[in-house]
């Protein structure tokens, strides 16, 4: 037991593990929002104009597309993508400043908060800033007309849960970096091809036969299939979509599990 | 607190290590703070200060001795230890990103402050620190010492029972630091704890009421630094510095002129109760140094008679 008996608490906040790290990370969303804000409504306006509407207007409804039109087919290819890449981002740079330019995580660990609570914390940043940007994205790809069922709405959670299983997978392996040097090759090598080809554009079906498995064990692919199948809506298969779902939350769990691994390796020295 | 509290050690380290693979960072120290003293770690760097800091701290697990901050084991108590620690780490740790009241008010809530709490103690040690002026601007472009200052604030928002300063003043220029320090002694004068690490020998003799003399992870001494400078020391010291060449030819000429003479790259020392006397003999002894310096015993000096080298090289 302590020795010396400890000041009453004053004052003492409502608390739960992660909380404070995600409230840091809203302090620094609420100094730095307008920075961002723009890119985050242009980009599906000129993503869904350009090759929705226009380049949509050139493609037959074919049954490879579900029978719906090009837009009402791309639309949750390029939410779910979006989603990954902003899930991807938030997991390199911004958090990499906390371990190692801000050194952020340091200030945080020599108070009562822990390693758990800054992976915890960390995961639902991703959630809440996956949120934001797909929110944005569903709002426009709406008013452009591209959902059809009223399943649609469903697609939003989907496309959140793509985006937080590689961010927070992305954050447990930049923990282990020493330089950002590798992060500019995981986008050229990884986030760039998964944006091609797993579905985003066209139906993996499309690809030829030794390479349309490849796309079956890309974690993008399982959340595009998933995204895309909840906003169009019609011949719902459970089975397929609880495989998917199944991917997604699995690659989450894992990538969070790992986190508090290579978290505290780094922080706990 | 009760008097029999009162008398309990703060922190209480025995055959205390810290290991990296092999390398040893902390070599089975003993050591001791009471409540309410003023606590330095004197090395270089590398002497092993920083990675005790982190022990005590309960951030960084102990690989072998015993360790008990607060009246408790940080290895298995950390975060309720850390609740009631103020830590100023070596290097500034601010979210650039944010102003300078937003530090303290985020740093506050890790504590479980309420937002109300927070911010009313956030603007108490702005004043105290000499940066309410600065409350609403970004922390970026503030100097290393108004940093070192908010990192100061930012380490007393949860009110600590024990304040960890790891190198508080090193980087500042000299006028910064007379700031920091003046704050520093404040704080002691309140009766706040204070455990600090230096290679400064001046910052240890200002602020420490004891501390401990460590090199190559282990400690070498231990004392006030006025025992220290008895024990290991001289009351003065003369320095003497020759042209270019001309002290590696003196062998034999500067003996017996004090009790000790330490010969430096650079410079003589010779110590002796009474300074003047030593330069009087060394005139008589036909010496013709360049310049001629008399001055007080430092921990310099400590450091140099346990050790053969200076604080900073």
């Amino acid at each position: 037991m302590t020795a010396i008996a400890a000041p009453a608490p004053r004052g003492r906040a409502f608390n739960f593990p992660g909380l404070r790290k995600l409230e840091h990370s809203l302090f620094v969303y609420r100094r730095v929002w307008r920075g961002t804000f723009f890119g985050t409504l242009v980009s599906p306006v000129l993503f869904l104009s350009a090759m929705g509407v226009a380049l949509g207007s050139l493609v037959p409804s074919m049954t490879a597309f579900g029978g719906v039109p090009y837009l009402v087919f791309l639309a949750p290819g390029l939410l779910s993508a979006q989603a990954m890449q902003t899930g991807t981002i938030e997991g390199t740079w911004p958090l990499f400043a906390g371990f190692k330019w801000l050194k952020t995580f340091d200030a945080m660990i020599s108070t009562p908060i822990t390693v758990r609570d800054i992976v915890l914390g960390h995961l639902y940043w991703l959630f809440v800033r996956i949120g934001i940007v797909t929110g944005i994205f569903m709002v426009v790809a709406f008013l452009f007309g591209a959902f059809t069922s009223p399943t649609f709405i469903l697609a939003w959670p989907s496309a959140i849960l793509t985006g937080v299983a590689f961010g927070i997978c992305m954050s447990a392996w930049t923990a282990t970096r020493k330089t950002e040097q590798s992060f500019s090759i995981i986008f050229r090598f990884i986030v760039t091809p998964l944006f091609l080809f797993s579905g985003t554009f066209f139906p993996i079906e499309q690809l030829p036969d030794q390479i349309e498995w490849v796309a079956w064990f890309t974690p993008l692919f399982h959340g595009v299939a998933l995204t895309r199948a909840l906003a169009i809506g019609h011949d719902l298969n459970l089975v397929t979509l609880a495989i998917h779902l199944a991917v997604v939350l699995g690659l989450l769990v894992i990538g969070t599990l790992f986190a508090f691994r290579t978290f505290r390796k780094r922080l706990v020295i | 607190m009760t008097s029999d509290a009162a008398r309990q050690p703060l922190i209480s380290a025995r055959a205390l290590t810290k290991k990296f693979g092999t390398f040893v960072a902390v070599d089975a120290i003993d050591f001791d703070v009471a409540p309410g003293e003023a606590f330095g770690f004197l090395g270089p760097n590398g002497a092993g200060k920083t990675s005790t800091m982190r022990m005590i701290g309960a951030v960084s697990p102990r690989s072998g001795g015993q360790l008990s901050v607060l009246g408790t084991d940080p290895d298995q108590h950390g975060a309720r230890i850390r609740a009631r620690l103020g830590v100023v780490p070596q290097e500034d740790t601010l979210d650039t990103e944010l102003t300078v009241l937003e530090n303290l008010l985020i740093y506050g809530r890790y504590f479980d402050l309420s937002y109300a709490e927070a911010r009313i103690r956030a603007l108490e040690l702005l004043d105290f620190v000499q940066l309410s002026d600065r409350a609403k601007t970004l922390v970026e472009p503030l100097s290393g010492g108004m940093k070192r200052r908010l990192t100061i604030a930012r380490s007393l928002i949860n009110e600590p029972d024990l304040l960890l300063l790891d190198e508080p003043t090193t980087g500042l220029d000299p006028q910064a630091r007379h700031l920091v320090w003046d704050r520093l002694y404040r704080l002691k004068q309140r009766g706040t704890t204070l455990v600090l690490t230096t290679h400064y020998m001046d910052e240890a003799e200002q602020l420490c009421d004891r501390l401990v003399v460590m090199d190559k992870a282990k400690i070498v001494a231990e004392g006030s630094p006025r025992a220290l400078i008895e024990q290991y020391s001289t009351k003065e010291v003369l320095e003497l510095r020759f042209p270019a060449g001309v002290q590696d030819t003196l062998d034999g000429q500067l003996d017996g002129l004090g009790d000790r003479v330490e010969k430096l790259p650079d410079r003589v020392l010779v110590y002796a109760a009474d300074g003047e006397a030593a330069a009087t003999a060394a005139h008589e002894r036909g010496l013709v140094p360049e310049t001629i310096l008399v001055r007080r015993s430092s921990l310099e000096d400590v450091f140099l008679r346990l050790t053969g080298r200076s604080l900073i090289e």
